[in-house]
Formats: structure tokens, sequence, C-alpha cells
């Protein structure tokens, strides 16, 4: 397989077109020197990707599923339900072997797997069977005196031709989630999962071939060559989870064919600590949100924690006691903690954890284990700002403590930085709740929790600045998806003559009282008073 | 140098941003305030302008830019608190005890650039949105309207917060320009062509951007029962047409389709509307706009010069390039791949394009790209049904023109190739807003088997809680079952 990853040159980000010269057929080249590694040969071997995947067969791809889309098999209530159906029921009779490519792949404890991903994807898939028929009425709207008699709707109506791309970390939720809301809103689809989870690529691959309808939901397994050759397509909507540097790329790929996009990123999501607080079911919130999430390795995983000079000690001993009690003295052997995904994601943990503007700092774990891609549990403490461990997102089981004099200096710290998609504070004190919310800019925020807030499904999940656009989630994900389209009915019956030329002063009185919407100024100006 | 004013502008306005104050009611009121009282004071410059940049007489200036912006202002005035005002969310029972609520805010920065066939309105509907949403606001309104992007610069100055607000006047070198620096979002009026290089700019810093294009909006023109309604329905398309800036609008008619049968009836009664309208020396009556600049003038000759175009002119088709003015032109049935069948007209000409049936106007639109808008004047209400669920477009109107882009409540904007996002009314504010989720927890309740280390009894307890078993949580807790 190593043959097809074909070497492109990375992009910079001062790269960029001029009005007057814009190719629309220039290349875009998406960035070899992050993670686009098979993680063993081993898995490179059992892969089932197909031999390639290029431009050619990219369009052949596209002009099926667009006559597909546009005989408008797609749009239809029993179609959307139909395929609903049967992807819920693949989930319930896959159970097993998803658990079984999730340890593959990630060494996904089974708890994990279950909860994080097959609980939360079959629920979403209930979900939308059920609301399903409610989402796809039209919403009748009001009108204003001045369209007057007139009736007005907005319709929803899917897009199109739809590609998502998913990320390694939570392959079947971020893979089938999104699929879930297009297939809701009518459109044909594309899938991309990742490569650096190949296990379950190619079992979504086999899945959804089996139990959906293949003549408009397709998947389409591969890394750098075949993810250009998509990108190339004209797509109604591209759907992208990942990082912030591949997500520039998809979205120039985007601009050249006028493509709307929805850019689930991450960032630095940090968590702010008071002391006045329960420590202990704090402690545990925050440990079970870091490595009891993939071992760190989740877009809203807490990424680092931000108390005072005066608490930390407290805080980090409540830290390393519940670490013990979670996952026992040697955290290397526990079943409960994921692997790190890939050995390319493993040499950039280790970087961080070798900086040499933390040595000496890190207080708790630290141990490594390449052949086994394990990290252990490691707590670093005030590791300077410059530091890779305090500029990079972590996405991994290292956690950063970063002390401050006062809690509220935390808030300035956190706005110094762009904006994360989740933000966490642990606190009792109203004051602080209130600072918190209404200064921080983040995707979604969290009070004396983490992470929960994905698990909600009426309330939408996406981030904001570096950590993405667009949300999706419960009827948000069928929004995604979907165009409303304003409707608007008119009668004959009335029709100022004020629109039209010749232009007259009376003409203009009237318009300017029908424009106010004031019925009392029309009859005025009807009767030629203003 | 000019780079030092940019950057020295732009840190203002970030450095304002930041302060916070933008984010305070008062602040959002007082801008909009500030914007209501330049349409009232200077009413008339701007009406001057309009006339200078593109001929428009005062009764449309006032109808399209100047009254439509003051309805903007009025109802977002109306209903800021309302916007921005948490959203509390209900949340299933499962995640119990907690509150959720959608906690609507700024953006930041924002850039918005505007065209320059309605440069009054279409600068200032979007900024509105922003201002309303609290954001700090640069906006570039397009060089080819010079009066009024010279206008805006001076009122926008003069009556607001210039520390939040500015205008940055200039070419495409200006916006080039502009476009390198990171905005919190970018909102563009225009051409897919330049709307394509906006967003490959964007993506450079992940720019959310709005994107607020063209395309060739068809009407279907049926036949109603009565006269008068088929004299109503043709008045409506010559507005629609001629009367917004002599069609060089985004939502104005491009094109006719009509039956074969219906044809000379519709022709003789779209020339009669047009002596009407515009008298019969359409130049001098200053009734309709001027065509805005030599560029322009001559890319719409051109598509009149091409073969089997002319030829097909029924009506109008006199051009002076002094004046800058095109004549209400028809033309029946053009060839289907010339220009003016294949791109955005624009201008002050109107195809109109032969069916066999009325039906086959779907299969005639859906083969083209998504237009911005769609007419259809009809009373069949099969064909209406049909028109909603089988074509695609930002809006689709029935028996009237150009109107939704006056109502409050509809969402407006484009599908496909006519851009994406949308704005108007509550929608503009949203446009230029974050709605960021809060969720609050306490610490009371925490269930034990939301932790590590994993058993199979918690793995029963988890399955049980989220299908909402609560008996069967009961139950394998107290370890009178074991399986889920």
């Amino acid at each position: 397989m190593i043959k097809f990853y074909r070497r492109y040159p990375s992009i910079t980000h001062r790269q960029h077109r001029s009005f007057s010269d814009l190719s629309s057929n220039s290349r875009f080249h998406l960035p070899i020197d992050i993670d686009y590694t098979m993680a063993s040969e081993e898995q490179a071997k059992n892969s089932t990707a197909p031999a390639t995947f290029d431009a050619e067969a990219a369009d052949c791809l596209m002009k099926e599923l667009r006559s597909t889309f546009l005989d408008g098999k797609t749009k239809s209530y029993e179609w959307r339900s139909s395929q609903l159906k049967s992807l819920l029921k693949m989930l319930e009779d896959s159970d097993k072997q998803i658990c079984d490519a999730l340890f593959s792949d990630l060494s996904k404890p089974e708890m994990e797997a279950y909860i994080h991903e097959i609980a939360m994807i079959k629920s979403s898939c209930k979900l939308a069977l059920k609301k399903l028929k409610d989402w796809m009425k039209p919403e009748k709207t009001k009108t204003n005196l001045g369209t007057f008699p007139s009736s007005a709707e907005i319709v929803p109506e899917p897009l199109g031709v739809v590609l998502i791309i998913s990320a390694w970390n939570y392959p079947l939720l971020l893979s089938v989630d999104p699929v879930i809301g297009a297939i809701a809103a009518g459109n044909a689809v594309v899938l991309k999962p990742s490569e650096l989870a190949p296990a379950m690529s190619s079992l979504l691959a086999k899945l959804l071939g089996k139990y959906l309808d293949s003549s408009a939901i397709k998947v389409v397994e591969g890394a750098v060559p075949e993810t250009s050759a998509l990108l190339e397509q004209k797509w109604d909507k591209i759907f992208y989870t990942g990082n912030g540097r591949v997500a520039r790329v998809v979205m120039a790929a985007a601009a050249n064919n006028l493509t709307p996009v929805v850019l689930e990123l991450g960032g630095k999501s940090p968590v702010l600590v008071d002391s006045n607080i329960d420590l202990t079911v704090t402690a545990r919130r925050i440990l079970s949100g870091k490595w009891g999430c993939n071992n760190g390795q989740a877009c809203v995983a807490p990424d680092y924690i931000i108390t005072t000079k005066q608490y930390a000690p407290v805080l980090i001993d409540s830290l390393k006691h519940n670490l013990v009690k979670f996952f026992g003295e040697d955290p290397m052997n526990s079943p409960d903690l994921s692997r790190v995904g890939h050995s390319r994601h493993f040499a950039r943990l280790k970087k961080l954890l070798d900086d040499d503007k933390i040595s000496g700092k890190i207080i708790h774990g630290g141990q490594t284990d390449k052949s086994n891609l394990k990290i252990a549990p490691t707590i670093v403490l005030d590791a300077p700002e410059d530091s890779l461990i305090m500029s990079e997102e972590i996405f991994g089981p290292l956690l950063p403590i970063v002390t401050v004099e006062k809690i509220e200096d935390g808030i300035e710290f956190i706005n110094s930085r762009p904006k994360p998609l989740a933000a966490y504070l642990f606190t009792n004190t109203k004051q602080l709740k209130e600072e918190f919310v209404s200064n921080i800019s983040a995707g979604g925020v969290v009070i004396n929790d983490v992470t929960l807030h994905l698990m909600v499904d009426t309330l939408p999940f996406g981030g904001v600045g570096e950590s993405g656009t667009g949300a999706y989630h419960g009827k948000f994900s069928f929004d995604a998806f979907s165009h409303k389209k304003a409707v608007l009915y008119r009668g004959f019956f009335g029709d100022a003559p004020a629109r039209y030329p010749p232009y007259t002063p009376g003409k203009l009185r009237l318009l300017k009282a029908l424009l106010d919407g004031s019925l009392f100024g029309i009859i005025r100006a009807l009767f030629g008073f203003s | 140098m000019l780079n030092d004013h940019l950057e020295a502008d732009l840190k203002e306005l970030r450095e304002a941003f930041n302060s916070g104050k933008t984010k305070e009611t008062s602040w959002r009121i007082s801008q909009l305030n500030g914007l209501l009282r330049i349409l009232e004071d200077r009413e008339n410059d701007i009406s001057m302008a309009l006339k200078q940049d593109l001929g428009k007489h005062h009764v449309e200036a006032y109808r399209d830019e100047i009254g439509t912006v003051v309805k903007t202002v009025n109802n977002a005035l109306v209903n800021l608190k309302q916007w921005m005002a948490a959203k509390k969310t209900r949340l299933p029972i499962a995640a119990f005890p907690s509150t959720a609520s959608l906690v609507p805010e700024p953006l930041g920065v924002v850039l918005i650039i505007s065209s320059w066939n309605f440069p009054i309105g279409l600068s200032l509907e979007p900024l509105i949105g922003a201002l309303a949403a609290g954001n700090a606001v640069v906006l570039k309104p397009s060089e080819l309207a010079p009066a009024c992007s010279s206008l805006l610069a001076e009122t926008i100055r003069d009556y607001l917060d210039n520390s939040a607000v500015k205008v940055i006047e200039g070419g495409s070198d200006k916006g080039e320009r502009l476009l390198q620096y990171k905005f919190d979002k970018i909102f563009f009026t225009g051409s897919t062509r330049v709307g394509k290089v906006v967003m490959s700019s964007a993506a450079q810093h992940l720019t959310p951007v709005t994107l607020e294009l063209g395309g060739k909006c068809p009407a279907v023109v049926g036949s109603f029962s009565s006269s008068r309604e088929n004299n109503m329905a043709v008045k409506r398309i010559v507005w629609g047409k001629f009367g917004l800036c002599a069609g060089q609008a985004c939502i104005a008619v491009d094109y006719i389709l009509t039956e074969k049968k219906n044809l000379s009836n519709l022709v003789e009664s779209l020339k009669r509307y047009i002596k009407q309208c515009y008298g019969d020396d359409p130049n001098g009556s200053h009734s309709i706009s001027k065509i805005v600049n030599k560029k322009h003038f001559s890319r719409l000759k051109s598509l009149l010069d091409e073969p089997m175009v002319k030829s097909s002119v029924v009506y109008g088709g006199s051009l002076d390039e002094e004046s800058l003015f095109i004549e209400p032109t028809i033309l029946v049935d053009p060839p289907i791949h010339a220009t003016i069948m294949t791109e955005e007209i624009f201008g002050p000409l109107l195809p109109v394009i032969t069916l066999e049936s009325i039906e086959d106007s779907i299969n005639f639109i859906r083969a083209r790209p998504n237009p911005l808008a769609l007419y259809a004047f009809t009373e069949n209400e099969s064909l209406q049904k049909r028109l909603v669920s089988e074509t695609s477009s930002g809006s689709i109107m029935f028996n009237d023109t150009i109107l939704q882009y006056a109502v409050d409540t509809l969402p407006f904007g484009g599908v496909g190739g006519s851009g994406f996002g949308r704005y108007h009314g509550k929608y503009s504010f949203d446009n230029f807003s974050h709605e960021k989720v809060v969720m609050m927890r306490g610490f009371l309740v925490d269930f034990w088997f939301r932790y590590p280390p994993w058993t199979a009894q918690k793995l029963q307890l988890l399955k049980a809680g989220l299908r909402y078993d609560y008996l069967g949580v009961l139950l394998i807790a107290l370890g009178l079952k074991s399986k889920a």
C-alpha cells in the first residue's frame, strides 16, 4: 500500500490566489507531514481498500450518485426511513464486530466502545427515525404588512451529493453520525473513513455496502491520493472532522466549487478549577474526560488545567489518587485505557514529552512503550507557555497544569489563545460562572463536568474560530445537510401602484407608509396626507 | 505606507472588540440608532449618490435602498433583546440534573464586502446584522459605485463608533489585501468568480463565509383565467425585470419560460406595460437606472451581438454608450447555447423561451445551476407543488417577483451556484453570531458507574441507563439482575 502515498508538497498558509489570477483547476495539496501513514504493515495488508481510486474513478462515482439523486429517490420519506432502519439493524447486528475493530485500531476498552460509540450512534439513529417526519415538514412563517396578502413557508430540501470525511479517534461515531444526518435530509452520500483506523474503515465499507442502498450511499477507503481525488469533485456539501491543517486544504478545495463546509476541528480545551468545589467529584470527572475518553485522544477531552498556585497541590493529590483507583498502580497494563492510535501520533506525543522546556516538570507518569504504543497518564506542572505541550492540541494522555495567582487570571489566559472546541469550569461560585460564560468563547462550555454536552442531542455540537464552523447532532445534523428554501405565495388582490413607474411624489408617500408597516400611515397616504 | 494604515485600523478594531464594548446592549442600540439617523438625515444625499452612480430615480432609491433598510433597522431594534437572550434547551432525562442553554455571542471582527448594484442596501443590511450581533465591522463597499462608497465612508465615520466600525474604500487590490488578514467572518455579495477567491482566501484562516451570489432567475409564466390577473402578472414581471436597477439585481427576473400558445399575448402585454412604465422615450424618462459602467455596457452589448441573438429581438434593443443606457429589450427564443442564455444577464434584456407545455419548465430549470430565486405565475396547484419539490433555488415565489427580499421572517440566500448562508431579520443576527452551548451540572449526583475500572456490572448499568430503563438500573445495582 505504501507505493500509493505519493508525495505532495505541503501548503504554506500564506499562499493565496489574487483576484486576477484565478485558475480554478489548480491542484491543492494535502500536507504529507501529518498523520497519513498506516499504523503498521500488518494492518495495511488487512485493509480492503481498492488498488486505485483516482480522478477517473471519482468522476464515475460522482456521475452515478448525481444521477441517483436527480432521479429523486433519496428525497422520499420512505427511502430515508428505510435507510435509517437498515442502519439501525446494521448497528444492532454488528456489536461484536464493531468492538473488535475498535480494539484492533485503538485498543479501545469495551465500555468506551459501547458507551461512547455504539450507544451514541444507535441513539442518534433512533432519534432521526422518530423525528424524521417532523423535520421534513415545511415551517409556516408570518409575513409583514408590506406584502399583504401573502403566505410564506420555509421548506427543507436536500443539498444533493455530499462528502463526509471522518477521523480516526472515534471512527464509528464520527463516520456514521454525519451519515445519519445526510440520509435524514435526503442526500446521496460518500463517506471517506480515516485510513488511520483501518479495521473500522474496512468494516464500515463492508457493512454499509451490505445494509444500505449502494446506488446512493458509498464508502471510499484510502488516504491522501483518494481524498485528493474526491476533493476535486463538485460536492453540494463537505463535512470534515479532523485537524486545522487539513481543514484549510478541504476548505480551499471546496472554494473551487463554492461548496459549503462544516468543519469539526479541535483545539486546546481548558479546564479552569476553582478551590470552591467538591474535590473528589471534580477529580473523577476530569480524569474520566481525559483518560476515559480514548486516552485523551478526543476533540473535547480536557487538554490542560488552570488552577491557583495555592490549590494546585491539593488538586494534584486528588488526581493522582483517583488515577490509581481508576487504572491501578500499573496503568501501562490497564485494560481500561486505550492505546495511542498509531505510531506517527506516538512519535508526536513523545516529542512533546521530550521537549527540553518541560524537563523536570513531569510530576506523574511519563513512561512510554513504543512497541505497544502506550504512554502512561502523565501530569506536567507549570510547563512554560512556549513549550510544545502548551502550544499545540495535545490529543493524548498528557495533562499540563498551569498555575495562576488568582482564579480570574485563568479567564485571561484562556482568552489569549485560539477559541477551543470546549471550555470547562469547576466552581460553586456564581460570579465566576457568569464571568466564564460571558467572557470565554468556545464551541461549548460545561460547568462542573466535562464532555457531557456531546451526548445530548438537543444541543448543537460544533466549534468557533480555529475549532471549526457549523454544528450537528440531532436536528442540527438534519439542518446541516439541508437547504431551507423560502417559499412565498402572493395573490392578486392587493397591488400598490406605488411600486411601478412612472414615479410620482404621491407614490413615494405611499411607499414610505407601506414600508413602515403602519396601517394608519397607509390610510393617510392614500388620502393624500403625509 | 498604505499597509500601515490598514494594519493600524484592523488593530484598533480588534482592540475595540476585545474591550467588550461592542457586546453591550447599549452599544448595539446606539449603533443601530446611528444608522437610522443616517437614513433620515441624509436621505437626499443618499438619493443623489444613487442617481450619480446608477441613475436611480429617487422613488426607486427610497423603495429599494433607504426604505427597506429603515424597516430592517427598526425590526432589529424592536427584537434585539429577544435575539440576544439565551435560549433554554430541553434536556433528556438521562442528563438530569443538568441545565443547558444556547447563548448567542458575537464572532469578533467581521468583514462585509458589498456590491455595486444596491450599494447602500447591500452594505447596510448585513451591517445591521453584524452590529446587532455585537461585532466590530469592516465594510468594504464596491468601488464601482464611487459616490455611494464615499458617502458611506463619511456617514459611518460621523454617525457610528469609528473605533469599532470602519469603512475601507478601494478596488480589487485593496480587497485582496484585506483578505490576507484574519477575520472572524466574511460576508460577501457579488459575483461567482470573486466569491471563489474570497472563499479560497478565507480558507487560510478557517474563516467562515457567507456568499450571496446570483444566477439566472427564471420566471415560469402560465396563463390565468382572468385578464386582470394576466395583466397584473405581466406588470409584476416587467417591474421585476426592469424596475430594479435596470435588471442589474441578483433576484431580477433573468428570463421567462412560457408555453408557445401563450407567447403572442404575453409579448403584447409586456410591450404594453413597458411603454406604460417608461413612455415612448425611456432614456428620457429618468425612471430606469443606467448600466453601471462601460465594461458592463460592452458586456451586455456583446450579448446582443452574438449570431441569431440580434434577430430574436422583438422589442427595444437600442443602446446609447454615452449615457450608458440600454432600452428595455425583449427577445423571443434566442439560441439556448448563446451567452445570453448561459450566463447571468444582469441587465435590461429579457429573453422569452417557449416550451410545448408549461411542465417542461421543470426539466429546463433542473438542467441548469440552482438560481437565487425562482418565480412562477400560475394558479395550477399541482404545478406549484411540483416546482417546490422538484426544483432547488434560494427561494421560490408564486405570482410576484422580488418581494421575498422585503420579508424579514424569510431567510434570504442561495444554494449551489447561487451561494450559501442566509440573512435578513433574525437570520442576519444569527449569521454574525456563534450559538454557544452552555451546560451546567451540580456536584450532588454522581453515578459511580461512569468511571473506570470497568466491570461487566458497570457496563450493564450503563446500557440500562442509556435506555432510560431505571428499574433495570436499580435491579442491577442491587445485584438482583445481571444482564441489561
